[in-house]
């Protein structure tokens, strides 16, 4: 660092240190707009908005047909997603696996690829990712009962202005806002 | 007239191929958020950085506004979109539960995959979790979807239940997006100490 600011000759993994440290983030309003468009293009397209819970839910049914094609044509949840044997073949499966890429390529441009925990520093690494996958299961059921998520509810219910998404973002505030001050050391 | 799928007949193949490209713009503005990000993502329960809100709202408002406008121009015919029924005990509980999910785990299930995608290891966690999850709904509690279905009441928008106008509803929205952007800016200054240093 002395060396930069000297105008010494510069540390041979300097240009290493620039080319890693992540670029900032984009404007949150500028980000929300192309969201936005995104939401738009998909309902202009086909007639319903984003999701991505069935998308698991797909994974999971196709999960089960592999032990037993029988349990799965028995069971009401797991025959929903089925799709005439054909369970990975959804349309929110697909549009989850796009989103891998496109963040893939938003994360690599940004140099923001690394393998880490994100987690405060009152936490261990284990601790975060338990809780990472307890916090999963919850949220799966939360969007089970709800039947849809931040995407397929907030984002794509609210813009409709559908009442039941409405009900549901204010719910999803109120109780993570509830018991913020819980989990604080999880990530302050 | 749109949408599209309303003229047309998409193949399986070209239906999986527009999700992958519209999911790719989905994940990109995810990742370009910082949604990526556990921290950046639950920094909004702690005030210090409303960016969560700040990206949502202003999907939500551009995405109403782009439907209002091509309907009122008379491009899109709004009863062709897909609205969930609403369930106002099924929504709450649900949005409540999925709430305290999204608090301790760090990510909604969409975010998740941006996570893992950049190589956070409690995003793939966090998507683990909620297969678990609703492969456990489906084996343990199918009956909840019977509760639902039995308890909703139909396609309820503020529109439709409040008898005014959409766009009306996108002027106050916009408006109100404006005034939470001030607010919002002095919540930051006043949480700001709570900002992780680097």
């Amino acid at each position: 660092m002395t060396q930069t600011l000297t105008g010494g000759t510069l540390h041979p993994d300097r240009d290493a240190i620039v080319r890693a440290a992540p670029r900032p983030y984009w404007n949150p309003y500028l980000i929300g707009t192309l969201l936005g468009l995104v939401l738009l293009a998909t309902y202009l397209v086909t007639g319903r908005g984003l999701g991505a819970t069935a998308g698991f839910a797909a994974v999971a049914s196709w999960i089960a047909g592999l032990f037993s094609p029988e349990h799965v044509a028995a069971n009401p949840v797991h025959a929903k997603y089925w799709n005439e044997g054909a369970p990975l073949a959804s349309w929110t499966l697909f549009l989850l696996i796009g989103a891998f890429f496109g963040a893939l390529v938003s994360g690599f441009l940004g140099h923001r690829l690394r393998f880490a925990v994100e987690r405060g520093p009152q936490v261990t690494d284990g601790q975060r990712l338990e809780l990472a996958f307890v916090g999963g299961f919850i949220a799966a059921y939360g969007a089970k009962i709800a039947k849809g998520c931040t995407s397929g509810q907030a984002l794509t219910g609210g813009s409709m202005l559908n009442v039941g998404s409405l009900v549901f973002m204010l719910a999803v505030f109120v109780a993570a806002y509830g018991l913020a001050y819980l989990v604080r050391k999880e990530w302050l | 007239m749109l949408p599209l799928s309303s003229s047309m007949e998409f193949t399986l193949g070209t239906e999986l191929a527009m999700a992958l490209v519209l999911g790719a713009g989905f994940g990109f503005c995810l990742e370009r958020a910082g949604f990526g990000s556990a921290r950046k993502l639950t920094a909004v329960f702690y005030l210090y950085d409303m960016a969560v809100v700040k990206v949502m709202f202003t999907a939500i408002v551009t995405a109403m506004t782009g439907l209002f406008v091509l309907s009122a121009l008379g491009l899109l015919d709004l009863r062709e979109l897909y609205l969930e029924p609403t369930n106002l005990a099924a929504q709450s509980l649900g949005g409540l539960v999925f709430g305290a999910g999204f608090v301790i785990g760090g990510y909604c299930p969409g975010t998740s995959i941006a996570a893992m995608a950049t190589g956070r290891k409690d995003g793939m966690a966090f998507a683990l979790g909620m297969l678990a999850g609703v492969y456990a709904y489906a084996e343990f509690t199918p009956g909840i979807d019977a509760w639902i279905k039995a308890g909703a009441t139909g396609e309820m928008t503020l529109p439709s239940v409040t008898g005014l106008s959409m766009g009306w509803f996108v002027l106050a929205f916009v408006a109100f997006l404006l005034f939470a952007r001030w607010g919002m800016r002095q919540l930051e200054e006043r949480f700001g100490y709570l900002r992780p240093a680097a």
